[in-house]
């Protein structure tokens, strides 16, 4: 026999606890989402990330050893990214209809976010590290933190940057949509996943596929744009 | 259904190979995604399970995002030094880009459309 303790010192070094942790919360955030009427405010994503910091930070774990358990659900974000070519396929003949649209939206919202990101924080007092952190924070992840590198950033505070912007426009993009009448799927669909890479795009899949279709290609195009575009922008302004 | 899902993985792990040694920046995955897509119009049809594997995954995408979303607890001192520019900029560039995207298609495609 143990003691309880002793067990609970064993469980909460193992990638179990973390795993379920990561799950529950998620589980909790959800229920919370639905019950408040999907409300943008408890933005289940955001809700889960509140609940598991706590947890880490009241029984003091590192996010080193959390992340040895929640590695297995962040390595599924891989093959759910290959698997958005599977809602472009099934929306190709409107995506093929408008490709000089999509592709020049794309271009000018890409531009805008870069443009906006750097000279508001620039405007704010922010210093060039930070400037560079936040430049490329409307492309997924990993290219916005090769970027943030490239440029003299800090990738792991654009990481944390990059899945704010997408649970801001997770939260708001629908609510700003509707109040500038935007209706067309296809607009809307395109317009957050170019600000809000992945994280709008699961927002954009759970009300419409093809809004999910278009942001999603958006995220794959606004990758390409600002890994083309931020250097090319960073020596023209510094 | 794991016939589709390693599909998937082999979908990735090509876009992997080809980012890594092309050193090229896109992520491997969204590589990945053009490579099952072209891979979906060759094929001419969408087989039935591997819409069933995509649209599983696809659904639980939200819940992917929190691991990394959790990395914010590395950066409380620094957000907090900077939490005015660092804000502000995401508010600003998050609501126009937004905003800009979306007018644009929809004049473009009203555009196409008279044309």
């Amino acid at each position: 026999m143990h003691s309880l303790q002793e067990t609970w010192v064993y469980l909460n070094s193992s990638p179990l606890f973390h795993l379920t942790l990561t799950m529950v919360a998620f589980q909790v955030a959800s229920w919370v989402f639905e019950k408040g009427g999907r409300n943008p405010l408890l933005n289940p994503v955001l809700g889960a990330v509140i609940l598991v910091v706590s947890v880490l930070l009241l029984s003091g774990t590192d996010y080193g050893t959390y992340f040895e358990g929640a590695q297995f659900v962040h390595f599924l974000l891989g093959p759910a990214t290959v698997s958005l070519a599977v809602p472009l396929y099934r929306q190709w003949h409107k995506v093929r209809g408008s490709a000089l649209a999509i592709g020049a939206s794309l271009l000018t919202g890409s531009l805008v976010a870069i443009l906006s990101a750097v000279g508001t924080a620039w405007l704010a007092g922010g210093s060039e590290t930070l400037i560079a952190s936040i430049a490329p924070k409307s492309a997924t992840a990993p290219v916005a933190m090769a970027i943030s590198e490239d440029l003299g950033g800090l990738p792991s505070l654009t990481a944390v940057l990059v899945i704010v912007s997408g649970i801001l426009g997770a939260m708001f993009g629908p609510m700003l949509l509707n109040l500038i009448g935007v209706k067309d799927w296809s607009a809307r669909g395109l317009a957050i996943g170019t600000a809000s890479h992945g994280i709008g795009t699961a927002r954009a899949l759970q009300v419409n596929e093809t809004a999910g279709a278009f942001s999603g290609l958006a995220m794959g195009l606004n990758a390409i744009a600002t890994a083309v575009l931020v250097p090319i922008l960073w020596r023209l302004l510094f | 259904m794991i016939g589709y899902f390693t599909l998937i993985l082999v979908c990735q792990l090509m876009g992997e190979l080809v980012v890594g040694t092309l050193s090229i920046s896109i992520p491997g995955p969204v590589l990945g995604m053009l490579f099952l897509f072209i891979l979906l119009l060759m094929m001419g049809e969408l087989p039935k399970s591997l819409g069933q594997t995509a649209d599983g995954l696809l659904r639980a995408m939200s819940l992917l995002f929190v691991p990394a979303g959790t990395g914010v607890m590395m950066h409380f001192k620094l957000l907090g030094e900077a939490l005015v520019p660092l804000s502000a900029a995401l508010v600003v560039s998050t609501v126009l880009t937004i905003i800009v995207t979306a007018l644009m298609m929809r004049w473009l495609n009203r555009a196409g459309s008279d044309a």
